[in-house]
Formats: C-alpha cells, sequence, structure tokens
C-alpha cells in the first residue's frame, strides 16, 4: 500500500489579522487566522516587540475564549433578586438611557455618588479620564489590590518600578534574583528572557515560598518564609555593606546618599533635606570643607559623617543613616535567619555572590554615551546583577517597605538602569515621586481638576476633609492610606454598603469579577451586595456592570452592559496608561476588530454587544460631560475608534503615540492623524520606537535618553532623575503625624503613620501575622497565578480546564504528618475570617509551614454556563473566603500602611482533617446561579476548517 | 488496563467457539469415519461453536471506535497480529463451511479430515493471534509475560473439551478426552496462579526516573496535566484495589477450575450425569474466564501509568 | 502501510529542554489550536463544559518532583515534563495497526494516523509506551501528533513559520525542530553538546525525540568560600568610607 497522498500545504486561513492578545495584562502581538468567518487559528506576531512570535497557553488557546457559551448577548436588566442572576434582556438604547437617568441626576447633585471602579483593564487613560470628566473622586482602577506596592515601592525610589516598568537585562546579567514572582503581567517576556539567561548559562535564583514554574528552572531555590523577604534582603545588605561591596560612586552619582539630613529630633525639620535658598538639597563637600549644590559636578561628596549645617544645625548624609541601620546586628543574617527560615550562610553566601556578579564580572559594553552633566564616557560598565519582584512581595502588609528594600539592595550595588542589571522601559524613569497628583476639586463645569488617580507629594495632596477624614469611598489618600496611589478597589463594596464616609448612588464597573475571585472575604462581599436598609431597598442602590461574560459578578448588577470579546473592538495600549515597552524601546499598540460580534453568535443565538469604550463615550455624550459633549449637545466622538484618533490630552498628545501629524509623519507628539489607526493596523497592530543604543542604559542621567525622552514627554525636561534612598516624601507625613505642619492626621491615625512613614525601608511583621495567634493559625497560605489561566477567565475556555478543573490544597508531606493528615484527604482550613473545606495535596517543593494553592480555579455553581456539577465548584475552591477584608483587630483594611495595597498573601490559616463522614465537596458552596447551562455537545472544533476532505 | 466488556466478551465467547471447533475438527480429523457419527449432534457443534465466535466478533465491533470500516483490519497481516487474528477468524468460518458442505454432501473422507484438520488448526491459531495481539506489548508487561499465549490456548481448548460430548457423544467424557480435561483444568490452574504470582511480585516496570529520561533521579509526581480523567488515563490507567482483585481471582479460580473439576469427577464417578455436568463445567469456566478476563485487563499496568 | 519502511535518512524530531521548560502548557494548547484544524482536526473535546471535560491533545505537560541526589549533589528539583508523539523509529504503534492507518512516512520518519482508515480498535494506543496516542470518542478515530506536517512544508505559510505550533509557541524556546538523522544538524549539536537522551530505549522503539536533562544546579559553586573581606567593624568601615574620596 502506498502512503495517503496528504496536501502538505494546506490553507491556514483566509487571511490573516494582526491585533493584539487580551487573554491576560502582557499584551502579546497576535496573528489571527480567519477561515469562513470564524478563527482558524491564533499564533505569535514574530514581529511584536512584546512577545518576538512566541504565546503563552492562554494566548494559545483564544479560539475558546472568543467562542466561549458564557459570552453575553445582549444589555441586562435585572428581574430577580440581586445575585440570582435573573434577567431580562434589553435593546441597548433602553440600557443607555437608563443608565443616563440613573448618572445625570448624581452629577447634577454630587458627582462622587458614582463610584465608578474598573478592573484588571488596560483603558484607564480612558476610564480615568472620564470619571474625572464626570467629577467623581471615586475611581480607581484593580491596582490597589494588585500589584501597588512594587508601583508605588518603585516609583517613590527608584522612578520605575518592577511591576510593568522594569525589567532584567536579559542579554547580559549574569545572576537574576526572582522574588516573588509565579508569572507576572510580562509573562511572556520573562520566560523569553530566562530562556536567554538558561541558555547563556547565567544563575537563576528564586526566593519564593513555593519550588514551581520559574522556581522550577532556578539554580537556586531559596523557600523563604511569607512577608520576611524584607529582613532578608537588609540581611544582604548588612552583608554588603560589612564587606565593603558597594557601589558608593553609582550612589552619589545616581541616587542620594550624600544628600544631607537634618538630625534635629522633635523639630518641624528633622529628617527633612538641608537645602539651600533655592531649595537644592545639599551635600558636604570633602575637598572645600563645605556644604555644596549636592547636584553639583566635580565635587567630592561625604557619605558618612556629622556635619554642621551653615545655620548651625546638625545634618548626616543619607548613607550614614543607611550604615546606622542596617548594619545594626538585628539585621545580621545570624539574627534573621530563622524568621526568613533560610541559614545564616546561605544569605552570606548569597551576599557574596552578588557582589562578585556585581563587581567581579567586569562587564563593559563598548558604548560610548554622555551624561546629563555633558560627561562624556567611552564605555558602559556593568554590574550585571538583576532582580525581578512581584506579588509575593507587594501581597503583604509590609510590602511597600519590602519592595524598597529591593531597591536599596540594588542601589547599593549600584544594578540600576547598569547593563546587566534591572532597566527601566519607556517612558520610565521618571522624576521621584511622578509629578501628576490625584485629582480633588471640582471645577465650575463639573469636572474633576486633575484625573482621580495621582501621587502625593506630602500631606497637602491628600484627598481628606478638613477634619482629616476619607473623601473617597476607598480611603485611599485618606490618613489610613496615604500614598494609595492606584485607589482600594477591595475597600469599595464593605464602604459602600457602609456608607463610609458616606452612602453613594450608583456603583459602576468593568471587568472585575467582585463578587468572587476578587473580593477579599467573599462571603461577606456578596452580603454586602445584596444587604438592604430598614425601608427594604438595596443598600448600595444600584450597580451598573460591564463583562464579557456570564462571571459570578454579572448576577449581582442591575444593569449589565455586554462587553465583546478582545477580538471584536478597538482598543489603545497607551503609553499613558500600562505601556508595553521594553528597555531598548517604546512601545504602544491597538486592538482592533477582526470579527464582527453580530457575525459570532452564541450557540446559534445572536449577540448584540459593544465595546465597553464607546459605550462610556456615549454615556459620556448623553450626560453632556465636558471634553464628550459639544456645546450643542452633540457627541464629541463618534466611538472609541474616533477618540483614540481624535482625543488629544494635551496639545500633540493622544493615546497613541506613533505616526501623528497630519500625515502620520512624527511620532510621540503631534497633531491628530485620521489614517493612524489604519497605519497602526498596516504595522502589526503595534508601534515601537527603538532607542539610539547610547540612550539605552543609565537612562536617569543619560543626556540621550533623558533628551529623547523629552520629546516624547515622557520626562518634562533633560534633568537627572535621582534616586531616592532616603524618602524624603515619606518624612513629610511622619512630621506631620509627629505634629508638624499645617496639615496633621486625626489623632488616631498619629502613631501608624509615624510609625510606617519612615523614609528609609523597614521590616516589620505582617498586621495578620502580628494579630492572628500564632499558635492558633500556625500556617502561612497563599495563592499562586497558574500559567494557563486567568483568573477568573480561564475556566470557561474549554481546552483551559481540561488543563484544570479543580485546585487542591498543596502542603508538605511534614506538614501533612504533624497535622495528622494523609495525602489527599478532606481537610477544614481556617483563619480568623472563617473557614473552608478544600481536598490537601501532598507535594514536597514547597517551604513546611506554608500551603498554597493555584489561584481563582474555584468557580461559583453556574457561573460561566458550565454544568452545575462542574469540578470547578464541586471540588474546586478559592482561598478569598479566609482572606478578611479587615485585620484581625478590625481598624484598618487588610492592607498596607502606607499604599493600602490587598494584604491577600499575608493569610495565617490551621488545617485540620475534616469531620469524618463529611462529603468530598469543597466548602462554602452559594446557590447556583441562574445562568442556563452550555450545550453539553462534543465540540468539533475545526472539524469545517478541512475543505474538500470527506468525512 | 480499562477492562472493556466488549473486548471481554469477545475473546471469551469467541475463545470457547475456537475451541470447540478445535476439538470437533481434531475428531473429525482423527476420529472414526465421519459417517458414522452420532446423528447430526457434530454439525449442530459446529454450528453452535460458529454462534459463539460469532458473538463474540459482534461484540468485539463494538469496541472499535469506526466498526463500519472493519473490512479494513484484513489488510496488515505481514505485521498485525489484530489483522492476522481477523483472517484467521475468517478462514476458520471457510474451514467449517467446507467441513459442513462436505460432510453433508457426500462422503468425501479424505477432503474431510483434511477440512477437519484445517478447522483445528485455524482455529488453534486464531485463539493463539487473540492472545499475540496481547502478549507482544511490551508496554505492559503483565501482558508480554510469557504464559499469556498458554493461558488463552488453555481457555480455548478446555471449554472446547467440555462442550464436546455435548454434540458428539457422551461416552467420549470417559476416555482420553476426560483425562485431557482435567490436565487442561489442572494445568490452567497452575498457569493463571503462576501469572498471577508474577505479576504480583511486580512487572518488570521501568521506573519514573527511566520514563523521563533521567535513570538515576527518584521522580514522584507533582501535577498531573489535567485533573479529570482523560482517554489515556480512563483507558490504561485504570486500577483495582488489590482486595478487590485477590477476591476475583479466587471466584474465577472456583469457577474455571475447581467447578469444572468437581464436575468431571462427578461425570467420571456416575457417567449419567456427565449429560448436564459436562456443559455446566463448560458455563462455569467460561464464567471464569469472563471474571480471568476482566482481572486480565484490570490488573495490567501500562507503562504510560509511570507518566501519572 | 503498517510495515515500517526502511530507515529514512531524514528524521524529523523535537528536542524538549528539560532544562528551561517552565510546565506553561503553552505547546500544548498551541497544539491543540492549530491541529484542531489541521490536517487530522477536529481534535475534539467531550463534555466541554460539563462535569467531565476531557478531549483530545497531542500534547500534555506533566510536573514531577526529583529527590535530592547525594551522588550527583544535586538538590531536590521540580521537572516539567511535556510528552507528545517521540515519532519512534521501530514503532509498534504503527505495526500493530491492522487496518494500514497508522504509518510512519518513508521520507522523514513522522509517524501519522490515516483518519479516513482508522476503525479505532485502539491497539496502537496501547502499543505506544509513551501515551502519545489519544482516541477521540465523537470522531471514533485515532489522533495524534503530526509534528505539524501540515505546517512545517507549508508553502502557504511564511518561511519563519514553518515550524511545528509547539516551537513557535513555546516561550522560553525550550523545543526545538530539526532533522536528528544530520548530526550537523542544530538540533544533533544541541542533543550531542547537552548529552540530549531517548525516553526508554531499552524498549526498542528507537525514539527520534530527544530530551535533554537538566543542567547541573549550581548552588553557590562560583563564590570563595572566604568572605571577601574579614568583620570590619561599623567604626572602622565608617571610617574607610569617611576616607574614600569620591567623585561626582
Ligand atoms: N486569593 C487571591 N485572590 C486574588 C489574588 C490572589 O493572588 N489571591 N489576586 C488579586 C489580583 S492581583 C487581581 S488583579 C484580581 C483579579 O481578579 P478579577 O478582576 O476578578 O479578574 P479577571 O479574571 O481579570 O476578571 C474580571 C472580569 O472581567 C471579565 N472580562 C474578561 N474579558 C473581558 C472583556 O473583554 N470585557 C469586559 N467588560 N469584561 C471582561 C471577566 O469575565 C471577569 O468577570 O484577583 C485578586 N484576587
Ligand atoms: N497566567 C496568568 N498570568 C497572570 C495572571 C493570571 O491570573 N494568570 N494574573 C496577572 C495579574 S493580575 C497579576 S497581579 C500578576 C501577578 O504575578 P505574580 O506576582 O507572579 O503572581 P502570583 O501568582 O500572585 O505570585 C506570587 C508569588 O509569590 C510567592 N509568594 C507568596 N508570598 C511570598 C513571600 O512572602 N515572599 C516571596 N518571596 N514569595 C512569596 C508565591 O508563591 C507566588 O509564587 O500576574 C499576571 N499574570
Ligand atoms: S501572555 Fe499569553 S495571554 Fe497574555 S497577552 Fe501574551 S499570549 Fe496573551
Ligand atoms: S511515541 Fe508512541 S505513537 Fe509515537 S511513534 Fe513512538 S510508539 Fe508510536
Ligand atoms: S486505532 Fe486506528 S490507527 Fe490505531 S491501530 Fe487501530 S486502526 Fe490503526
Ligand atoms: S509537533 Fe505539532 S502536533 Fe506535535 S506536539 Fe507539536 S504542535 Fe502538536
Ligand atoms: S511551551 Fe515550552 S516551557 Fe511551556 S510547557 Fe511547553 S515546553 Fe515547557
Ligand atoms: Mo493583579
Amino acid at each position: 500500500m502506498a502512503e495517503p497522498a496528504l496536501d502538505l500545504s494546506p490553507s491556514p486561513g483566509d487571511e490573516a489579522r494582526t491585533t493584539t492578545c487580551y487573554m491576560c495584562a502582557c499584551r502579546c502581538g497576535i496573528k489571527v487566522w480567519l477561515q469562513d468567518g470564524q478563527v482558524r487559528y491564533i499564533q505569535g506576531n514574530r514581529e511584536h516587540p512584546v512577545n518576538h512570535g512566541v504565546l503563552c497557553a492562554k494566548g494559545a488557546a483564544g479560539i475558546m475564549q472568543h467562542n466561549s457559551p458564557a459570552r453575553l448577548r445582549k444589555p441586562l436588566l435585572r428581574v430577580g433578586e440581586r445575585g440570582s442572576g435573573e434577567f431580562r434582556e434589553i435593546e441597548w438604547d433602553e440600557a443607555l438611557d437608563l443608565a443616563t437617568s440613573w448618572l445625570k441626576p448624581i452629577r447634577a447633585r454630587n458627582p462622587d455618588e458614582l463610584a465608578f471602579f474598573t478592573g484588571r483593564d488596560q483603558s484607564q487613560a480612558l476610564t480615568g479620564w472620564w470619571a474625572q470628566q464626570f467629577g467623581t473622586v471615586n475611581y480607581a482602577a484593580h491596582g490597589g489590590f494588585c500589584s501597588v506596592n512594587m508601583a508605588a515601592g518603585g516609583l517613590y525610589s527608584v522612578g520605575g518600578s518592577f511591576w510593568e516598568f522594569g525589567e532584567p537585562d536579559w542579554e547580559h546579567t549574569r545572576l537574576l534574583m526572582l522574588w516573588g514572582v509565579a508569572e507576572d503581567h510580562d509573562s511572556n517576556p520573562i520566560k523569553l528572557g530566562l530562556g536567554k539567561l538558561k541558555a547563556r548559562g547565567a544563575r537563576i535564583i528564586a526566593v519564593n515560598p513555593v519550588r514551581s514554574g520559574y522556581g522550577a528552572i532556578a539554580d537556586e531555590w531559596i523557600g523563604i518564609r511569607p512577608g520576611s523577604d524584607g529582613l532578608f534582603a537588609f540581611a544582604l545588605v548588612h552583608e554588603l555593606l560589612r564587606m565593603d561591596r558597594i557601589d558608593l560612586e553609582f550612589l552619589v552619582r545616581h541616587a542620594n546618599a550624600h544628600w544631607l539630613v537634618i538630625d534635629n529630633p522633635g523639630g518641624g525639620d528633622d529628617g527633612l533635606f538641608a537645602r539651600d535658598a533655592e531649595g537644592n538639597a545639599l551635600c558636604w563637600n570633602t575637598q572645600a570643607n563645605a556644604t555644596t549644590d549636592a547636584n553639583a559636578i566635580d565635587i567630592a561628596p561625604a557619605v558618612v559623617g556629622e556635619y554642621m549645617l551653615p545655620d548651625g544645625r546638625k545634618a548626616r548624609p543619607v548613607f550614614q543613616l543607611i550604615v546606622d541601620r542596617y548594619l545594626d546586628p538585628r539585621y545580621s543574617p545570624d539574627a534573621v535567619s530563622e524568621r526568613c527560615g533560610i541559614p545564616a550562610n546561605t544569605i552570606r553566601r548569597i551576599a557574596r555572590e552578588l557582589a562578585e556578579a556585581a563587581f567581579d564580572s567586569n562587564l563593559t559594553l563598548p558604548i560610548a554615551w554622555t551624561d546629563s552633566w555633558g560627561r562624556e564616557h567611552a564605555e558602559m560598565v556593568g554590574r550585571p546583577v538583576a532582580m525581578h519582584a512581584m506579588r509575593g512581595i507587594s501581597a503583604h502588609s509590609n510590602g511597600f517597605h519590602t519592595c524598597r528594600a529591593l531597591h536599596l539592595l540594588q542601589l547599593l550595588l549600584g544594578a540600576v538602569d547598569a547593563p546587566g542589571s534591572f532597566r527601566y522601559q519607556p517612558p520610565f524613569p521618571k522624576p521621584v515621586p511622578p509629578a501628576n497628583r490625584p485629582g480633588r476639586t471640582r471645577k465650575a463645569d463639573g469636572v474633576l481638576d486633575a484625573p482621580p488617580l495621582g501621587f502625593v507629594h506630602g500631606p497637602e495632596d491628600l484627598v481628606v476633609d478638613a477634619q482629616g477624614r476619607p473623601r473617597r469611598i476607598d480611603h485611599a489618600y485618606s490618613w489610613a492610606y496615604p500614598l494609595a496611589a492606584h485607589g482600594m478597589m477591595h475597600t469599595v463594596i464593605r464602604n459602600a454598603w457602609a456608607g463610609d464616609p458616606y452612602k453613594i448612588d450608583t456603583l459602576m464597573m468593568f471587568m472585575a469579577n467582585m463578587s468572587w475571585n476578587s473580593a477579599m472575604n467573599t462571603g461577606e462581599t456578596m452580603r454586602w451586595l445584596t444587604d438592604r436598609d430598614e425601608a427594604g431597598e438595596y443598600r448600595i442602590p444600584r450597580i451598573i456592570y460591564s463583562d464579557a461574560y456570564a462571571s459570578e459578578m454579572v448576577a449581582y448588577a442591575d444593569l449589565v452592559l455586554p462587553d465583546t470579546t478582545y477580538l471584536e473592538r478597538f482598543d489603545a495600549i497607551s503609553l499613558l496608561d500600562r505601556p508595553i515597552s521594553d528597555a531598548d524601546g517604546a512601545s504602544d499598540a491597538i486592538r482592533h476588530p477582526v470579527l464582527a460580534p453580530e457575525t459570532q453568535d452564541v450557540e446559534g443565538r445572536p449577540r448584540d454587544v459593544r465595546g465597553f469604550q464607546s459605550v462610556l463615550i456615549e454615556l459620556g455624550a448623553r450626560l453632556g460631560l465636558p471634553g464628550l459633549a459639544n456645546d450643542d449637545g452633540t457627541p464629541k466622538y463618534r466611538d472609541y475608534a474616533d477618540y483614540i484618533v481624535r482625543h488629544e490630552r494635551a496639545p500633540g498628545v493622544g493615546l497613541l503615540a506613533g505616526w501623528r501629524g497630519e500625515h502620520g509623519e512624527s511620532h510621540g507628539k503631534g497633531a491628530p492623524n485620521p489614517g493612524q489607526l489604519q497605519r497602526y493596523i498596516d504595522n502589526g497592530g503595534f508601534w515601537r520606537e527603538e532607542l539610539p543604543e547610547h540612550a539605552r542604559y543609565f537612562k536617569m542621567a543619560n543626556r540621550g535618553y533623558l533628551q529623547w525622552a523629552q520629546r516624547f514627554g515622557f520626562v518634562p525636561n533633560d534633568a537627572p532623575i535621582v534616586l531616592q534612598l532616603y524618602s524624603e516624601t515619606l518624612q513629610r507625613f511622619r512630621l506631620a503625624a509627629q505634629g508638624h505642619g499645617a496639615i496633621q492626621p486625626p489623632p488616631g491615625h498619629r502613631e501608624r503613620v509615624a510609625t510606617y512613614f519612615d523614609p528609609l525601608p523597614i521590616w516589620y511583621e505582617p498586621f495578620e501575622h502580628e494579630q492572628a495567634s500564632r499558635t492558633r493559625f500556625p500556617l502561612d497560605a497563599v495563592t499562586q497565578r497558574p500559567m494557563f489561566m486567568y483568573h477568573a477567565w480561564g475556566s470557561q475556555n474549554a481546552w483551559l480546564r481540561q488543563i484544570a478543573a479543580r485546585n487542591v490544597l498543596y502542603l508538605h508531606p511534614e506538614t501533612g504528618a504533624t497535622h495528622g493528615i494523609a495525602d489527599e484527604d478532606w481537610i477544614e482550613v481556617c483563619s480568623h475570617n472563617g473557614s473552608i473545606r478544600v481536598q490537601a495535596k501532598f507535594a514536597a517543593n514547597v517551604q513546611a509551614d506554608t500551603v498554597w494553592t493555584w489561584n481563582a480555579i474555584g468557580k461559583r455553581k453556574g457561573a460561566w454556563r458550565l454544568a452545575k456539577d462542574a469540578p470547578e465548584s464541586g471540588r474546586g475552591f478559592l482561598l478569598n473566603h479566609l482572606v478578611s477584608d479587615l485585620t484581625p483587630r478590625g481598624d484598618y483594611a487588610n492592607a498596607d500602611p502606607v499604599t493600602g495595597q490587598a494584604a491577600w498573601f499575608d493569610l495565617r490559616v490551621s488545617i485540620r482533617k475534616a469531620a469524618a463522614g463529611s462529603a468530598a465537596v469543597s466548602a462554602p458552596q452559594f446557590p447556583p446561579l441562574g445562568f442556563d447551562q452550555a450545550d453539553p455537545a462534543p465540540l468539533r472544533y475545526g472539524a469545517g476548517f478541512r475543505r474538500g476532505k470527506r468525512r | 488496563m480499562h477492562p472493556a466488556i466488549s473486548v471481554i466478551a469477545f475473546t471469551t465467547l469467541s475463545g470457547a467457539g475456537f475451541g470447540l471447533w478445535a476439538w470437533l475438527g481434531l475428531r473429525i480429523a482423527f476420529g472414526g469415519p465421519p459417517g458414522m457419527y452420532e446423528g447430526i449432534g457434530w454439525a449442530i457443534g459446529l454450528l453452535a461453536a460458529a454462534v459463539l465466535v460469532a458473538i463474540g466478533l459482534a461484540s468485539s465491533f463494538l469496541h472499535l471506535g469506526r466498526p463500519a470500516r472493519a473490512w479494513r483490519a484484513f489488510s496488515q497481516w505481514r505485521t498485525s497480529w489484530l489483522s492476522r487474528e481477523a483472517l484467521l477468524a475468517v478462514a476458520c468460518f471457510g474451514a467449517m463451511a467446507t467441513v459442513f458442505a462436505v460432510g453433508r454432501s457426500g462422503f468425501h473422507p479424505l477432503l474431510l479430515r483434511g477440512a477437519g484438520g484445517l478447522l483445528a488448526v485455524l482455529s488453534l491459531a486464531t485463539v493463539c493471534s487473540t492472545a499475540m495481539i496481547y502478549a507482544s506489548l511490551r508496554p505492559i508487561p503483565a501482558w508480554s509475560h510469557r504464559l499469556v499465549v498458554p493461558a488463552y490456548a488453555g481457555f480455548a481448548l478446555l471449554q472446547g473439551a467440555l462442550l464436546l460430548p455435548t454434540f458428539t457423544s457422551t461416552a467420549l467424557a470417559r476416555g482420553g478426552l476426560w483425562w485431557t480435561s482435567l490436565a487442561l483444568v489442572i494445568g490452567l490452574a497452575a498457569a493463571k496462579l503462576r501469572y498471577w504470582a508474577d505479576i504480583d511480585r511486580g512487572p518488570d516496570m521501568p521506573t519514573r526516573g527511566q520514563a523521563i529520561g533521567l535513570p538515576h533521579r527518584r521522580a514522584t509526581v507533582f501535577e498531573h496535566p489535567h485533573t479529570e480523567a482523560n482517554y489515556i488515563t480512563r483507558e490504561m490507567a485504570f486500577v483495582v484495589a488489590r482486595r478487590h482483585a485477590r477476591l476475583l481471582r479466587g471466584v474465577a479460580l472456583g469457577l474455571f477450575a475447581l467447578l469444572p473439576l468437581v464436575l468431571l469427577g462427578l461425570a467420571a464417578a456416575r457417567p449419567a450425569t456427565s449429560i448436564w455436568a459436562l456443559p455446566l463445567a463448560a458455563a462455569c469456566s467460561l464464567a471464569g474466564a469472563l471474571v480471568e478476563r476482566w482481572l486480565f485487563f484490570a490488573e495490567a499496568k501500562h507503562m504510560v501509568t509511570l507518566y501519572y | 502501510m503498517t510495515m515500517l519502511p526502511p530507515p529514512s535518512k531524514v528524521k524529523l524530531g523535537l528536542v524538549i529542554d528539560l532544562d528551561t521548560c517552565v510546565g506553561c502548557h503553552a505547546c500544548a494548547t498551541s497544539c491543540k489550536a492549530w491541529n484542531s484544524g489541521g490536517i487530522s482536526g477536529p481534535l475534539t473535546d467531550e463534555d466541554p463544559y460539563g462535569k467531565h471535560p476531557r478531549g483530545v491533545w497531542f500534547n500534555r505537560v506533566h510536573g514531577y518532583e526529583l529527590e535530592a541526589d547525594a551522588a550527583t549533589r544535586q538538590p531536590a528539583q521540580t521537572l516539567h515534563f511535556p510528552r507528545s508523539c517521540l515519532h519512534c523509529e521501530t514503532p509498534a504503534c504503527v505495526t500493530v495497526c491492522p487496518t494500514g492507518a497508522s504509518y510512519k512516512r518513508a521520507e522523514d520518519g513522522i509517524v501519522l494516523v490515516d483518519a479516513d482508515k482508522c476503525i479505532g480498535c485502539k491497539l496502537c494506543s496501547w502499543a505506544c509506551p509513551y501515551g502519545a496516542r489519544e482516541f477521540s470518542e465523537t470522531e471514533g478515530v485515532m489522533k495524534k501528533c503530526t509534528l505539524c506536517v501540515d505546517r512545517i512544508y507549508n508553502e502557504k505559510l511564511d518561511a519563519g513559520d514553518r515550524q511545528p505550533a509547539c516551537v513557535q509557541a513555546c516561550p522560553t524556546r525550550a523545543r526545538h525542530f530539526g532533522d536528528l538523522g544530520d548530526p550537523r544538524s542544530d538540533v544533533s549539536k544541541l542533543v550531542a553538546e547537552r548529552g540530549g537522551v531517548a525516553l526508554m530505549p531499552e524498549l526498542g522503539y528507537a525514539p527520534v525525540n530527544r530530551y535533554l536533562p537538566p543542567r547541573p544546579r549550581r548552588v553557590g559553586e562560583h563564590t570563595h568560600q572566604q568572605p571577601a573581606r574579614t568583620d570590619a567593624n561599623a567604626g572602622s568601615l565608617t571610617q574607610r568610607w569617611l576616607n574614600r574620596l569620591l567623585k561626582r
């Protein structure tokens, strides 16, 4: 018999369209092959700067996401009780009329009665601006419960951050330390980078209580006890100082190590920088034996000692304070070893390794460059030690300071934007802290003076009333959480329910599954959403929600605005928002409809859905918001695509930086270009401007870079950016708490502010560790991101749910033995906040006092149109029921005291075998949602694509 | 391995049928002149065996994903035992038809004896081919065991031997055939006991370390590629509790060895009982074979389980 | 067809680097996405939104823990292990096939199933020690990795896309594709350099695919065992820093 004749060149599809993936926030470039009006295949775009052609498991399963039966089809108006999931389908006109009729009186009465909170989306450049036009201070995106500790920790220290604003120098680093990273937003760039490190033989150290994923391929795993990274970092700092293996030259050139700090205990100037009449910070010039402008060059600044200022006050250089604090024996490896769960010798060894990699590698790049002061350098001297950190640091109530501790460590090694180290991604670095302050006052036309989110520089920027009480529903920028730069989405529902500090009328949310996996204290959250007051009215009177799918949160909305899928709409991945740049270039991108929703039905039933951004723009026009309606009341913008192209934030600055100017001739700034979107589409959906070679490192003081960045509007001028080892901003708050200045915290917050606004990084026990009994709750419990799932939405994906349709609680076999638990037993897990029943599974790749599970696999029964007996609901579970939204003491949100970041990973639990006879079902269980079940027939996706084939 | 009822029914029923054919064939080939056969019993026997084989084959069709294409299975006899089995099974029907035709249409003793002999050989070969399907699968060490083919053949021959007198002459039950049956029962029981002892000792499986290319490392499972069952785990990672297996082995042994032994003894002691005792022994043996076959699947570990 | 062709000169296959694989499953879903509409599609999914979701995959990613190994001074490790067809040179999955549906291509050694001939007897899946064949309940036929034969030669794709979907997607670039029959090919060199292994060669199936074992873990071997500087106390350190002439 002959081999069958194969068609080795079958058509891969009728056409391929390049756009941007949206299955997570990484925003990779994709090439979507279409056939017969359906998605044939999705591949990575090889030209794209983010992913260079690779894809992750989610991105590659986009077909099933786009075709999910859980897609919403039409606007929905609630008919049943809130939370039941019973709705009536309505027309868009009715939906928009209704929303307008709810929102219009609010704007007239008090715009703050609208709380507009958006999830983990990427249109904050629009949504924040829209809230500003509406005039409410009550706006935020999800960052407050996600990674604001990383963002703020970085932006208040080094003008960039780990999070999404920086990356390791994958080409040159010799040693990478990963602190608490499972997956991160930069999923594919990190994986590509790790692959490169492996190929080059660079060493990788993973600091993580769990050894999985990235940790699995690391050379060394440091199974740290959760919440103790700051101590570990301090011990490394201690060792580096002790060995005198630090880059003092770097510290005085790029950081404020030599700046003089006034030493005047009890005085209103204590801890502030000594400044001259012009406000320039001073240092001690050892050549002149006098103070001088700390930013002057060709001086010999002192970094230790105590000096007398011309006016007689005493002052010490920042570095002296660092020495005093971190050389203290309480930060020696021996002192921290037990708390961190890391042998002291290991800490000493790693400190040596860091120093050797940084200083003995002799890495130089033969690239000439000019620094900010006009000095020319023939080469770039490397410090090939890179660090990357994420939510293992961030999601603790001591995360802000821990993040700063890591930046301190990097700075001591000179490993910030030097070859081989952590590198900034444009538009970063920015001046420290970034200039834009949160909007606080409404102008005559009701528009807020600035977007609601920004960076406070001192107590005067807080959003509090005259008595110092919060003015925002989430209490962000209040004395309780002064630097809450991303808002505090995790407090909104409780506060709106409690009317703290006031009652709101409408809660509008977009893309956040707040009644389930993104809530802390999920069970209570559902109660707050449905609770009624004495008059029988819902305590949260109205909830408008936009989702694309039948999520748990949809069931709690009064009005549901159905969004398109990511292949059906325009989006801007803007430099004004969460940029996708890499260290060698600035980029932005778009999404554009590769399919029309009208043609993409659900189980044969048509869909009438609209991109939320366009809906928001129409709603704004209907409300007559300045900026969205013309004076005659007509809409300013046709839809989001029109807005992307025509809207100017500042003259010449719009959502997209590429192909501006009438004919697309200018990049960065320029007049709107009507053909801009087409230019993007023609270019594969993205724009990238590569940095000149001489501008790629030392961006904080590289004239070539700063001038380039200024041209693009990333920085206001080309002045060098001084990295802040010591944060005067924090000290200002502390002084206020100590009774200085015009604006002071109410008495109840004073001690807290004074304690946690330390200008140098500190470490303290996470609140739950300190306040919940160590004997009753002896274990740490954390979650990790599965690489193949995206939070809530993965489980509706027929392919992804085959990888994991249930989760288990992983624990070390020894831990199991200690607690009388056998492998695969059902167990009871308790925290101070509640208890859950789950299945245990032994794995030895976890620190023995930590238990963990995959995040967000557990689903509410009936959600996502999964079968009522789907394993996700019967066997899967959420740790969120255990995670309290308040500290055990109940006085503050379960959050970082500086930034308000949700402290998901502070969770402490006890475990015991479930009572004999209890069902093999996870608990708690909730009544099933009223969505109907998806068609149970087998899927034969792709069968139709085999043209001319007999079947 | 997943004990699919269709396959179990196929191997056991067709096994019995082929066994009966084998004995009938031998009887025709080497017995007294066929014309002197006891009535038309031999013809009924041939047909009864055909029915068993046909039911078995039909049930094997249920195992196929695409039964309509079953004809394709004849093509690969050069390498595939399944193909060989299929061809041989069809050939058996051919041989049986010849025996039938020749036997009914007149008297061609040599031709008839030849056809009978052929039927016997083909039947045994078919059973052995069936066994070889399993015995040739190296990834399932419990199947590539040297006693698999003998056991398959043994069951077929035993059941055939126990059934033969029913269709020919119960007188047979007292002569050589009785002794043969006795030997088969004992041999089969010994073979199965030995087989079970062997697989209990742990079949010759590579380690998980070897399976993942790291023979010097000890590996334990952290996570499966899928949390729910799929084809691979359902088909090849079937697990039967040890307790159950022991119990079922006892049941099987009782059915295919102990009860037939007792019944054979009874038939010897009281020849009049052989009219029902022998068919009953055959039925017991068949029931025992069903249990034994279920275990043959359920207890066999596929190497893919190393990955799970 | 079931007879194996004489050994081909070209032996196309995959080389999978276990040192770099992070277990992300991208290879698994990208494979499913391409092949669903490819020559061996559809890769059906039974009970897709129900209690027992399951379907056909050509590639699955396992996770293991490796115990510490004293002999080689290797610590305990977590290992991710993608498993797909190894395109064996002498595979019983082909020779057992009664219909000729399973075959090994003479030209490049790729092992395929001709879905139009397969009767779904499942024997080939029993014969594969590596669990690389999956049966579609819905289609009633056997399915397996095609080595993306409809991509690697596909003239309708850009040259850069003519590689298996899993190789193209793999975000750590732990997967490599090429001719293992040619000792000068990149993949052969990689195998030689990294000591690539075949899985269970003792079974005699002669897999073409190779796995690159994890590189030895290096815990602190590059550091001198001596502290760089012996204990300095804070005072003497401060003195040293005081005397240091730093230029800004
Ligand atoms: N225990 C525990 N809980 C956690 C975390 C943890 O680590 N542990 N992490 C926290 C963090 S950092 C985050 S960011 C949150 C994330 O949690 P969520 O914000 O709940 O996560 P998402 O999965 O992004 O889903 C939000 C909603 O967006 C909807 N959606 C998806 N695509 C679209 C679209 O195109 N348009 C619209 N309108 N809606 C869409 C989905 O259907 C879903 O309902 O979870 C938090 N919760
Ligand atoms: N595939 C996928 N990718 C995603 C997401 C997703 O849902 N799926 N979500 C996106 C979102 S919204 C976010 S915020 C990012 C988050 O990206 P990551 O920060 O990578 O996310 P987590 O999974 O929360 O990882 C936290 C890690 O920290 C470890 N850890 C916990 N406590 C500690 C500690 O005290 N110290 C140390 N050193 N480690 C600790 C945990 O074991 C875990 O490995 O991922 C984004 N990317
Ligand atoms: S990492 Fe994956 S899901 Fe996220 S954008 Fe990239 S391909 Fe899409
Ligand atoms: S891996 Fe399995 S399916 Fe692939 S060729 Fe080898 S034996 Fe056949
Ligand atoms: S299932 Fe199909 S490919 Fe496999 S052996 Fe049977 S006929 Fe051949
Ligand atoms: S080579 Fe192609 S068919 Fe094979 S595993 Fe990779 S993607 Fe799947
Ligand atoms: S795509 Fe690459 S890194 Fe991910 S599981 Fe597959 S081989 Fe491993
Ligand atoms: Mo997040």
